[in-house]
């Protein structure tokens, strides 16, 4: 396997007597961009602080570039670990203007080399205007962008981003990620974003990890954690959906209330073989886009609640058996409460679960 | 009535310009002989005695004060959430008492000295003189750091130890961090901590009395009470004025700086565990500077207290002196916290820049010397009785005598324009609270005017004013120089028979009242920190 530059063994960090975070380990190529996304109180946060250098590990241990910075009984001091971070208020040095901030890390360079590579950063973060201002006098973009050109000054291995857009405006959040996700690309840096919106960390990341209670519960691209969940946390909280009981047939198809659903069967469910015999009933998860409408099926539901999107409405529907589903439709197919309309399955692959025994 | 009770806070501000003025203008007086001879002798001792107490006092208190602050704000050590809030007990003791309990116990008959030339049969001619300049700048640091202590904790704590992170990731190692972007980044909030430091020593007239230091504010009262050249006293206080005027300025410059610096709320970091010798050391620093501002003190004002209370004791004066002090504090909290819930009410109904002109000139009082305040007030209030009893003689023939000196009046109106700073933060602050949306949901409940000020205005403000009254009766309670110099004859109070006592040497007749000014001045601390506490 190639190194990684980034790799976590199995870390725990324990406050008190509360786990944080109880087994997180994960790879991350240089060049890359990973992200750990999760609920507040996951422990996102403290695993990013970890890696930095300012919490300490019970057990496991750190790598950067193969090289051992935090174990159970050694830690590198965060100011030797040549790692960048971009706090979630910025931390911006209030007596320093924008040059001077994005020049603090470069105290070792000699003074014509500093002011070269913060013209570079100024240009890469298109700020050059506001080069001699003060934090106070920016706005709240700028002020972000200043806080990645000063992580980025010193050439660290590696750039921590803790929430970086939740002190931004929602309508200026996508646009900023994916600019940074452009200045983090063109500047080659390998980077681990943390955040709890998943609009986010579809936009800028490679790789995603959702946490829960402490641990890494999937680590995959963003594609595979919406349709192939590995578990019912992580189908739950990435996007929209509903559990239908169903029934085995074979390895590549389950039958439910609408029809029979064909596609490879994950083979991250936990279930042994005997169990996912025939005729097993299990949990189908079925996702907005995976109920198409269809005026003509012959398969019919209520419409119970609409939810109307611009492009899409997103409606509630009951079937027959008094489950309900969900399922996305242009909007102009314009249905109302109460009404029945034709619905088909159209969905090619199978995510199924144990039922929970109740 | 509309009209009129907006009109209130520029006459406050004119209250306040009259004794400003009437000192700024003796400074053009042409000088008497007492004026002449205060120039060619004590004048440039006073300056150099009042330079050098300012810097060793402001370079103590900062030093001290910033130290305890960063310990408190970011490291953990053992008992470090009690040590927080103790560290501003020193506030309840006023520095002359701090000042004749330090005389007392380290002077050449002190107990100490005593007993160390008892033990080691010498006469102990190393022991460094209290008396000197050295001791009033120590007891002034220790009565006065609470200040510096205070505000650059809150910096620290917001923005400390996340700004040592930044500074961190960017190569930088925390002794280095803390010198190039904590210090820096607090430094508008320690330099009004200093400002507020430097305002009291030179205000400051009990401690250096206590001690013998000549400085502007004891040359003051001895110009006007053992010269009886009240002109001379006041060309004295004209020159301590201009240096007053320097520091508002300054201080105003910092307040403002403090604004754009204030960082947005971040979540609070952990505490950096220290461990080891690391801890003995910090712990062993606070306890000492606990021991010496206010356990130390504390303890030698109980044991005098309770000493003089077993030789005849006379409880009719003490009771006197208890009863006046609280006449005072009273009349002074009631009369201050009126004048400024009419004033915040004004503030907040016709929003000007003329009004908010008036307000800050109103509340720019706590910068003046209780000494430059007496004058101020004294002159003008002199004078005007003159005229009323001469009125009153050639209109009626009636021989009226003087209606003003020897009436609470001047004291009281020289506290307002003292104290009014005191209360109008907590009431403006609270009146902060009644945002305009308070008003219309009251409004669109059916509640107007007066009921509406009763039913939802008075509880939102009741805390407020609650502490208004409680800082303005303990400041006046501590308050020395205003209430030595324009008392009617014979009104003694706590702090003046203090002064007397102490001036006389007279340590444990001085026990007991000092004991009653710090147990009030325990008040609003207690309250202040339950209120943290929540």
């Amino acid at each position: 396997m190639e190194p990684a530059l980034l790799q976590l063994n199995s870390v725990r960090q324990t406050y008190g007597e509360h786990d944080v975070i109880t087994g997180l380990s994960l790879r991350l190529q240089a060049g890359s961009i990973g992200c750990l996304l999760g609920p507040s109180g996951c422990g996102k946060t403290t695993a990013l602080r970890c890696i930095a250098g300012f919490e300490s590990v019970s057990a496991g241990e750190i790598l950067l570039n193969g090289q051992c910075v935090s174990s159970a009984t050694s830690s590198l001091p965060p100011e030797q670990r040549q790692i960048g971070m971009v706090f979630q208020d910025y931390a911006l040095f209030p007596h320093l203007n924008v040059a001077a901030n994005i020049g603090f890390g470069l105290h070792q360079l000699p003074r014509a080399k500093r002011k070269q590579r913060i013209d570079e950063l100024l240009n890469v973060v298109q700020l050059a205007e506001v080069s001699k201002k003060y934090p106070h006098e920016l706005s709240g973009g700028q002020q972000q962008r200043v806080a990645l050109a000063r992580a980025l000054a010193p050439r660290p291995s590696l750039i921590l981003l803790d929430e970086p857009f939740s002190n931004l405006d929602v309508s200026l959040r996508e646009r900023l990620s994916l600019e940074v996700r452009e200045i983090l690309k063109g500047q080659g840096m390998t980077a681990i974003l943390v955040t709890h919106d998943q609009a986010e960390a579809f936009a800028i990341a490679d790789e995603i990890g959702v946490m829960h209670q402490g641990e890494i519960q999937q680590w995959d691209s963003a594609y595979n954690l919406y349709h192939r969940p590995a578990n019912r946390f992580v189908a739950n909280f990435i996007g929209q959906g509903v559990f239908l009981p169903g029934r085995v047939i074979d390895e590549r198809q389950v039958e439910i209330e609408l029809g029979i659903l064909q596609g490879r069967m994950p083979q991250q469910s936990a279930s042994s073989s005997e169990q996912r015999g025939k005729d097993r009933i299990v949990d189908v998860l079925l996702r907005p886009d995976d109920i198409v409408h269809d005026d003509a099926s012959a398969l019919q539901a209520t419409v119970i609640y609409r939810a109307f999107r611009g492009a899409e409405i997103l409606y509630t529907l009951r079937l027959t058996s008094g489950d309900t589903v969900l399922s996305l439709v242009p909007s102009h197919h314009n249905h109302v409460l109460g009404e029945k309309i034709g619905i088909k399955l159209e969905a090619d692959h199978v995510v199924v679960f144990d039922q929970i025994e109740s | 009535m509309t009209a009129s009770w907006r009109l209130l806070p520029f006459l406050v501000a004119a209250l306040v310009l009259v004794p400003v003025g009437v000192v700024v203008a003796s400074f053009f007086t042409p000088a008497n002989d007492v004026w002449q001879h205060i120039v060619e002798t004590t004048l440039p001792f006073l300056l150099v005695n009042t330079f050098w107490l300012a810097l060793g006092v402001v370079s103590g208190t900062v030093l001290l004060g910033v130290s305890l602050a960063w310990f408190t704000a970011v490291y953990e050590f053992p008992g470090r959430k009690f040590f927080s809030w103790a560290l501003l007990l020193p506030l309840a003791i006023p520095a002359y008492v701090t000042a004749f309990v330090a005389l007392g116990l380290f002077d050449f008959t002190g107990p100490i000295q005593t007993s160390l030339r008892a033990w080691s049969g010498s006469d102990l001619l190393w022991f460094p003189d209290i008396r000197g300049r050295m001791g009033v700048i120590i007891v002034m640091t220790l009565a006065f750091y609470p200040y510096v202590y205070l505000l650059t904790r809150n910096a620290f704590l917001s923005q400390g130890k996340r700004s040592l992170e930044a500074a961190q990731s960017l190569g930088q190692n925390r002794q280095r961090g803390f010198f190039k972007v904590v210090l820096p980044m607090a430094s508008p909030w320690i330099a009004g901590g200093a400002m507020l430091v430097l305002m009291e020593t030179l205000a400051d007239f009990g401690t250096v009395s206590v001690f013998n230091y000549d400085t502007f504010t004891t040359a003051i009262y001895k110009a006007w009470f053992s010269m009886f050249s009240l002109p001379a006293a006041s060309q004295l206080a004209s020159l301590l004025i201009i240096v007053v005027f320097v520091i508002i300025v300054l201080e105003q410059q910092f307040r403002s700086r403090m604004r754009y610096a204030e960082n947005k709320k971040s979540q609070r970091a952990d505490r950096i565990q220290l461990t080891g010798w690391h801890n003995f050391l910090v712990t062993g620093f606070v306890v000492a500077v606990l021991f010496f501002a206010f356990i130390l003190p504390v303890t030698q004002l109980c044991i005098w207290a309770i000493q003089s209370l077993s030789v005849d004791f006379d409880y009719a004066r003490y009771l006197e002196f208890l009863w006046h002090s609280f006449v005072l504090s009273g009349l002074a909290a009631l009369l201050t916290c009126s004048i400024v819930i009419v004033m915040v009410y004004a503030a907040r109904r016709h929003p000007s820049l003329s009004m908010r002109m008036a307000v800050r000139t109103a509340t720019i009082g706590y910068a003046l010397p209780g000494a430059v305040l007496a004058i101020g007030v004294f002159v003008p209030l002199a004078w005007l009785d003159g005229q009323l009893s001469d009125l009153a003689l050639q209109l009626f023939q009636i021989e009226t005598g003087l209606l003003i000196q020897g009436t609470l009046i001047i004291m009281l109106i020289a506290y307002l324009i003292r104290f009014m700073a005191v209360s109008h933060y907590p009431i403006d602050s609270a009146m902060q609270r009644v945002t305009p949306n308070i008003d219309e949901a009251a409004m669109g409940l059916g509640l107007y005017g007066w009921a509406m000020i009763w039913k939802v205005h008075i509880p939102i403000l009741k805390p407020g004013i609650f502490t208004a009254a409680t800082l303005v009766f303990v400041d006046v309670m501590k308050e020395m120089p205003i209430t030595l110099m324009t008392r009617p004859f014979g009104w003694d109070t706590l702090a003046v028979r203090v002064f007397e006592m102490t001036s006389e040497g007279e340590w444990e007749q001085a026990a007991l009242p000092a004991v009653t000014i710090v147990l009030a001045g325990l008040m609003p601390i207690i309250f202040f920190m339950r209120q943290t506490e929540k």
